[in-house]
């Protein structure tokens, strides 16, 4: 019943995470879904090599478990663990740069901010008219023209 | 029918963390769910001491809940997330 208990929650750990990383909106709820879904991976990885049982990897004098459970998974969960928090943290520095260049943390909105910096950073270059809608725009889009040599548009 | 409390515990602490995240991703405030993802962190704590791993559960206690939980914290405070509980803004 334990094995059973322990696989689905860190299966669904894992398939909660995921679901909340593609669905969810915020962007700061992706980083509290890559958590999660983190959490339930170092879940799985640590169960892959637990023997039931069996006594923690710690030989002591005298002493020797006939069964112990896999010290190597642990020592890449150990590593995962440290991992994780830095990516966790470089994920929040990029939010923070994402909400002082666009303004918000609504996932699509940060997309059409950005679109629209990056067109109008490409204007001035050119002297093609901007498309209306980045996402519907009338018929083909037209491409930049190139800048010639002499003239310099900067 | 032998069930250690072992397994109970595994239960209870899955049933736990499995909440914990839920809540996390569907809950309106902001802290709430980063003390949700907190808690979740402790839930897994206390589940790699259940699987004969201490030094993994040590690790995770300081860096997972511990660290993890201050960085986020920070974050709500650094982004203005604090008391933002507008709709619209934080579905599913």
């Amino acid at each position: 019943m334990m094995e059973m208990v322990l696989y689905a929650g860190a299966v669904g750990l894992l398939v909660i995470g995921i679901a909340g990383l593609v669905l969810s909106h915020h962007l700061f709820r992706q980083v509290l879904a890559l958590v999660i879904a983190e959490a339930g991976a170092n879940l799985l990885l640590l169960l892959a090599g637990y023997r039931f049982g069996g006594e923690a990897p710690i030989w002591s004098e005298g002493s020797f478990p006939s069964v112990m459970v896999d010290p190597v998974p642990q020592a890449m969960v150990l590593t995962a663990i440290v991992i994780g928090v830095g990516i966790q943290a470089l994920a929040i520095a990029l939010l923070i740069r994402v909400r002082q260049q666009t303004g918000t943390l609504d996932r699509e909105q940060a997309v059409i901010e950005m679109r629209e910096a990056l067109d109008q950073e490409l204007g001035r270059f050119s002297t093609a008219p901007k498309p209306r809608s980045q996402y519907a725009p009338k018929g083909e889009r037209p491409l930049y023209p190139v800048v010639e040599e002499g003239q310099d548009a900067r | 029918m032998v069930e250690s409390i072992e397994s109970w515990i595994a239960l209870l602490l899955v049933g736990v963390m499995l909440s914990a995240a839920l809540v996390a991703l569907l809950s309106r405030s902001h802290l709430v769910a980063v003390v949700s993802v907190s808690v979740l962190s402790l839930g897994l704590t206390l589940l790699f001491v259940l699987l004969k791993a201490p030094d993994v559960a040590m690790t995770e206690g300081v860096v997972g809940a511990g660290l993890s939980s201050l960085i986020l914290a920070l974050a709500l405070s650094r982004l203005g997330l604090l008391r933002s509980t507008k709709a619209g803004a934080t579905d599913e």
